[in-house]
């Protein structure tokens, strides 16, 4: 992969843009000046340009995500900011939201502010997602409205869900006065148990403790209630279960402001591919059943899960390469979400091009507030070119994450982002 | 030839090999009847016994069974190990194995382990109890047993009484008897039962009458203390009303049923002494067949020919 930083003019030439605020495709040039697109339409070559040849290629807005971790501060061994930007353009991401489980948390106005000072001479927006309680507690809110004043674009408690009602009630309501999204890890940690991977014939065969769907499903169930009650927004992250998927659905259609994500893990995977005990896959939530996995993928195509976020979860060599029990839960997934995505929804299920780049393009900035008019003359450059009919295999080569915890690694992909311009950043990423 | 390297569990052993296994260890069974009960098939071989967790019958065994037949043989138990200094798993695995040795015996705490070893060494794993996964060397003495008694096991009925969810005992008993062509029925409170089980073609019933009166032989779970505490089943007394294979419960039978049990027992617990020490109970077989059935697993998995001499 090659970062560099220009303010030269570029020529983007002869690709097919994709504008997902309009829903449509045209034949254009896109010249792009000091970071900014300063034309769409035909544009003459000059010999002061750098024109790069985008027959067949697709160029769409960067992609977003907004559920990551990058480690940062207190893992820097895992991942930094730095780090997780790169590993963040070599997936064809412009823009991510950093979730607030660091160490210590992102509980307060000054650790958003410690962030915010960070990113800004990084290649990658990154925002951060403030924590809803002190110390991921549960027990008492942030300072959520300062948080927010300092750039906290949501709120997430993480991977340590809000299992008090009351707390999340009180949060959801609180936060109608912001106006941003709240989102729960949706777990019910007494039904989850000490399980590892989803309660199934898997689990059995493999005497792993399971984690049944309705862990899941049952907390999700709660919030939506507590979303619809509070007429708060509430986003529910990294979907897993066909029963949770049902009730979202169920509780969209009565007009509730609730919008929820899928990772390409879960659409990618399901629960056999743990026959081995890779740690790699061991995740939370777990990946499901064939059956979860299908429906995750119907809940794409209806729009019932909104947007795709990967849940990047940097975690040392040494702690995955213990014994399934001792390993973290978690796994990155930033290079691979692309081709991921493409071959399982796209290539496998049927599911329309132009669905999965607005799941992760416009739909998750909508989701959190960003601009997302991206394709217009004076806009900051924010774009990424794909080439959606190259076949490849996703090797650790691929990965700029300083962690490797990736159970993508070998898996034959179709479709791959090539290139990312991101203002004066100009990104190509490794064959 | 086996078709494995390993024995990880029966999940992924055919049927085939298991029978050569049993068929092997019946001829051990007739050496560990000779005045002198050693043999020099696996001389020269070096194993570590490398027992992460406690045993005492499982570790006996297999190390009579390595003495038998001559092998050289190394314990390792985490008590007394560098993993309380905070050495992993893999180097562990790596150090032990770069002394140059043959095969590894192991139980772990964790389901998947032996797998994960042979990914780090190059060795023969023998996999003595993963967590709750697998105990594919306790399945194959039982299923050894109930040959002995039966002369067969394609078209035993099997009951697999107790704690269904902790055992690794039943999952390579399952995976084990159905392969072989066996009827397999659990039965216990269903606290204790694994969900989606019956996906592995067993049946279950919660009416212990019912099974002991079905099964040719029933195989008895030792039921853990420490699995009343966390609300499993409430009591020891009501455990014993429902599941408990009394003498009473014995007697009322129109027909006689084997009584098996991998131990260790709980007396008066899960199964009356008088049952235990019955005509009936075939326990302390299951041990002597327990050392059979190891030399038999170490001498084809470490390279033996199936002829012995």
């Amino acid at each position: 992969m090659k970062v560099t930083q220009s303010n030269k003019s570029l020529l983007l030439k002869g690709g097919k843009i994709y504008d997902p605020v309009k829903g449509q495709y045209r034949n254009e040039d896109i010249l792009i000046e000091n970071g900014k697109i300063k034309t769409i339409g035909k544009v003459t070559e000059t010999n002061t340009m750098d024109v790069r040849d985008c027959t067949d290629k697709i160029i769409t807005h960067g992609f977003c995500d907004i559920h990551v971790h990058f480690r940062e501060p207190g893992r820097e061994d895992k991942e930094s900011l730095a780090t997780g930007a790169q590993a963040a353009l070599a997936g064809g991401f412009t823009r991510v939201c950093a979730m607030p489980n660091t160490n210590p948390p992102l509980d307060t106005p000054e650790s958003i502010r410690f962030i915010m000072e960070k990113q800004k001479d990084l290649p990658v927006h990154i925002h951060p997602i403030g924590a809803v309680t002190k110390q991921q507690g549960g027990k008492e809110m942030t300072e959520m409205a300062s948080m927010k004043e300092e750039g906290a674009v949501a709120f997430s408690d993480d991977g340590l869900p809000i299992a008090d009602g009351q707390v999340m009630r009180l949060a959801l309501e609180y936060s109608t006065m912001m106006n941003v999204p709240v989102i729960n890890h949706a777990e019910d940690l007494s039904l989850r148990g000490d399980g590892v991977m989803n309660e199934g014939k898997m689990s059995t065969r493999l005497g792993l403790p399971g984690n049944p769907d309705i862990s899941e499903s049952v907390m999700v169930h709660r919030d939506l209630e507590l979303a619809k009650l509070t007429e708060a927004i509430l986003h529910v992250p990294h979907v897993s279960s066909a029963k949770s998927v049902q009730l979202i659905r169920a509780m969209k259609a009565t007009g509730a402001k609730v919008t929820a994500e899928v990772t390409p893990h879960h659409l990618y995977f399901n629960d056999t591919a743990l026959e081995n005990y890779d740690t790699n896959l061991k995740v939370a939530p777990p990946i499901r059943t064939e059956e979860d996995r299908l429906a995750l993928v119907e809940g794409v195509k209806d729009g019932t899960l909104d947007c795709i976020a990967t849940d990047h979860a940097p975690h040392t060599i040494e702690e995955k390469e213990g014994t399934f029990d001792t390993a973290p839960f978690g796994l990155i997934g930033l290079e691979s979400s692309f081709g991921a995505v493409y071959t399982s929804l796209v290539k496998n299920a049927g599911v329309s091009l132009e669905q999965i780049l607005d799941a992760m393009t416009i739909k998750p900035r909508q989701i959190m507030g960003f601009d997302t008019d991206l394709l217009m003359e004076g806009k900051e450059a924010e774009l990424v070119v794909l080439d959606i009919k190259r076949e490849w295999v996703f090797e650790k080569t691929h990965i700029y994450s300083r962690s490797a915890n990736c159970p993508f690694v070998g898996e034959a992909f179709a479709g791959k982002p090539e290139m990312v311009l991101n203002g004066t950043t100009i990104v190509e990423i490794s064959k | 030839m086996l078709k494995n390297k390993h024995l990880l569990g029966l999940e992924n052993t055919p049927a085939e090999d298991i029978q050569m296994i049993i068929d092997t260890a019946f001829r051990f069974r007739e050496v560990l009847e000779r005045p002198i009960k050693k043999v020099p098939s696996l001389q020269g071989k070096t194993i570590v016994n490398l027992f992460f967790e406690n045993s005492t019958r499982t570790r006996i065994s297999f190390e009579l069974a390595q003495k038998r037949l001559s092998a050289d043989t190394v314990n390792f138990s985490a008590s007394t190990s560098s993993l309380k200094k905070g050495e992993t798993f893999k180097d562990t695995a790596q150090n032990i194995e770069a002394m140059k040795i043959d095969a590894v015996v192991m139980r772990h705490p964790t389901p998947g382990a032996p797998l994960h070893l042979t990914k780090h060494i190059d060795s023969i794993v023998i996999n003595a109890g993963d967590g709750t996964h697998e105990h594919p060397t306790q399945a194959i003495l039982d299923m050894m047993s109930l040959h002995e008694v039966f002369g067969k096991i394609n078209g035993l009925k099997i009951g697999i009484l107790g704690d269904i969810s902790h055992s690794r005992v039943a999952l390579s008993n399952i995976f084990g008897l159905i392969k072989m062509g066996a009827e397999v029925t659990l039965c216990g409170p269903p606290t204790l039962i694994p969900p989606y089980i019956q996906d592995l073609g067993v049946k279950i019933n919660h009416n212990v009458d019912e099974v002991l009166e079905w099964a040719d032989a029933v195989n008895i779970l030792r039921i853990q203390m420490e699995r009343m505490g966390v609300g499993l089943f409430p009591s020891i007394r009501e455990y014993r009303k429902l599941f408990g294979i009394t003498e009473e419960r014995v007697k009322r039978l129109k027909k006689e049923v084997i009584i098996m049990h991998p131990g260790p027992i709980n007396r008066g617990v899960e199964i009356d002494s008088q049952v235990a020490d019955s005509e009936q109970a075939i326990i302390l077989d299951q041990v002597l067949n327990g050392v059979a059935s190891r030399m038999a697993i170490l001498y084809l998995y470490l390279g033996g020919k199936s002829e012995l001499n």
